[in-house]
């Protein structure tokens, strides 16, 4: 903040003074404007990761809160040579990988659907933003239900064994997961990719159309190129948020059990309910510079721009 | 536009199939919503209309008192993240200043940002400064996550305003705040109003926070109530009570939803930041 005082030149012509006094009221008034979004966004999270990092450093148990020492990097080492952390980090990527692609997949699907729709587009958006507006837990809830053995409509259905219990084995549970975060968040992949492909122009199209290109390589060698922007911003985004998964496992297998569990519901069962802020806290601090690895390998290793985004585009 | 039947017949299918999709779900809440007990392991879609679960649900005060605190803290949330936001989105998006892009981009890695790795630091914080368990001490964290989505909703569309007419205006004779109440409001009001669905639709979604914040009553809300009823037996989650609660927290969102689907796209669209 301290930027809107210092740069201003002190010596410029008179003719320009008044400009710079301009400029510098702008840039005062601009400052004003932004400092309480800027301020809280900074005290809600740059300052809880920062004390995230110094708990992580401490020996810190609430069952026995007198016992609080510093131990260094123990509590990472303690983290990182445990099978639990690596397995859950495997867990996670599974389920980040395997919704994301079927979500690019059946979001692309929709987004050329809603985009070539000959009629019913307004039913379809209609449709797919159901998904959207639906609280996670309660989606999470009905796709529980709907698998449950004894009450569940999938067991009843014609060609599905009436023994089959997804929910009782764990890649049953996975699937049901995966199945619940697909079905929640590929309309807003859907989206992304809609405006995407309203980017590309038709007369391309028609031209390839006009040299014999088929459908297929129209799609492959015209559509895809254009939207990779588009699609590695949707992909950075939902890759993320998958990543952090805890509300579809946390109602589908209570705890992350029968090995569903993901690193976020084990930083919530060390840090809430067994109470153990440090180990818990390193654990958070991990699972924060995973987010910022995955973000790091979109954009440096992907390309992926966020400019329009930011709104520089 | 010539179409043969065959491509009608196959835009009917896609449609029928997507509708199909978005809607399973929902229809299996409701339809075990509408059951008696007895009927639960029937496994129909329809087994007649009865309202028991909504009697049982709308008699249980944890359950009222949870659709309150979600309106509550949701409503306040909302109203405080888009008065900062639209601030914020008014200077990055009018004004010039050096730091815009600093501030851009520190929102945008705000919406990356994993909630977990702050949840034990605001149990910690929140329990010493007394907003454990309280509505402020959700609102804060909703507000703050809310206002990278708000603040690029809200400058995508304060791109688009001819901000000119507010000049023009006052050349002709309005006061500065006549410009801007009745020329510039009028041109806002829809994107702040998208914005403010989009923000809501977040708070009103969030579980990792309201489950890790709150304990009681005081200030626990429905995602997290949801996840903590039991039914006659301590272990035994009552299925029609859950399902009830369900659908009475989503025939509004869902209605929402249906009236505002255009402006909702299009805040989706130009904000491109997850909600």
């Amino acid at each position: 903040m301290e930027a809107a005082t210092t740069s201003a030149p002190a010596a410029a012509p008179p003719a320009k003074k008044k400009v710079t006094d301009r400029a510098k009221a702008e840039r005062k008034l601009a400052w004003m404007l932004c400092a309480p979004a800027v301020i809280a966004m900074i005290v809600v999270t740059g300052y809880p990761i920062a004390y995230a990092f110094y708990l992580s450093l401490q020996k810190f148990d609430l069952r026995f809160p007198d016992d609080k020492e510093f131990v260094g990097l123990a509590n990472y080492g303690d983290v990182l040579t445990s099978s639990t952390w690596w397995t859950d980090v495997f867990t996670t990527l599974i389920i980040t990988v395997v919704s994301v692609a079927i979500e690019l997949v059946l979001g692309m699907a929709i987004a050329l659907v809603m985009h070539r729709a000959i009629f019913g587009r307004g039913p379809v958006r209609a449709a797919i933003l159901i998904p959207y507006g639906i609280i996670t837990v309660v989606a999470a809830f009905a796709w529980k239900f709907a698998f449950d053995p004894t009450s569940g409509f999938v067991a009843g259905l014609p060609l599905i064994s009436d023994d089959a219990q997804p929910l009782n084995t764990k890649n049953g549970s996975l699937m049901v997961i995966v199945l619940a975060e697909v079905w929640k968040t590929t309309p807003f992949m859907a989206l992304l990719l809609l405006a995407g492909l309203a980017l590309v122009p038709d007369e391309l199209h028609e031209a390839a159309k006009v040299d014999g290109a088929s459908v297929t390589q129209r799609f492959f060698r015209i559509t895809l190129p254009l939207m990779k922007p588009a699609i590695l911003v949707a992909l950075l985004f939902r890759t993320l948020d998958a990543f952090r998964i805890f509300d579809n496992v946390y109602i589908i297998q209570p705890g992350g059990a029968l090995g569903t569990e993901t690193v976020s519901i084990l930083g919530y069962n060390v840090l809430i309910n067994r109470g153990n802020l440090g180990l818990g806290s390193a654990i958070s601090i991990l699972i924060f510079l995973c987010v910022i690895l995955i973000a790091v390998f979109f954009v440096r290793v992907l390309g992926t721009s966020t400019a329009q985004q930011r709104g520089e585009a | 536009m010539q179409h043969t039947n065959r491509e009608r017949a196959a835009w009917s299918i896609g449609i029928l199939v997507v509708l199909f999709y978005a809607l399973i779900p929902v229809a299996w809440i409701a339809a075990i919503s509408l059951k008696t007990p007895e009927q639960v392991a029937d496994r129909k879609f329809y087994s007649g209309f009865h309202l028991d679960n909504y009697e049982v649900i709308f008699k249980d005060d944890m359950f009222i008192a949870a659709l309150i605190n979600s309106i509550g803290i949701a409503a306040i949330a909302t109203l405080i993240s888009i008065v900062l936001a639209a601030m914020t989105a008014y200077a990055t998006s009018r004004l010039n200043f050096a730091g815009k892009t600093v501030i851009l981009s520190g929102a945008l890695a705000v919406a990356m940002f994993p909630p977990i790795s702050i949840v034990g630091s605001l149990f910690d914080m929140w329990r010493a400064v007394g907003l454990y368990d309280t509505w402020p001490g959700l609102i804060i964290p909703y507000m703050t996550f809310t206002l990278p989505l708000a603040i690029y909703t809200l400058s995508a569309f304060f791109r688009e305003i001819p901000w000119e007419l507010e000049q023009a205006a006052q050349v002709d004779g309005a006061t500065p705040f006549q410009a801007f109440t009745k020329v510039i409001v009028p041109l806002a009001a829809p994107g702040v109003f998208t914005a403010a669905i989009l923000v809501f639709i977040f708070a009103w979604n969030d579980f990792i926070f309201a489950n890790t914040l709150t304990s009681t009553d005081n200030a626990r809300t429905v995602p997290a109530a949801l996840a903590f009823f039991t039914g006659a037996s301590q272990f035994e989650q009552p299925i029609g009570a859950i399902a009830a609660a369900a659908v009475v927290v989503t025939v509004p969102i869902i209605i929402m939803v249906l009236i505002f689907q255009r402006r909702i796209v299009a805040g989706l669209t130009a904000g491109a930041v997850k909600g």
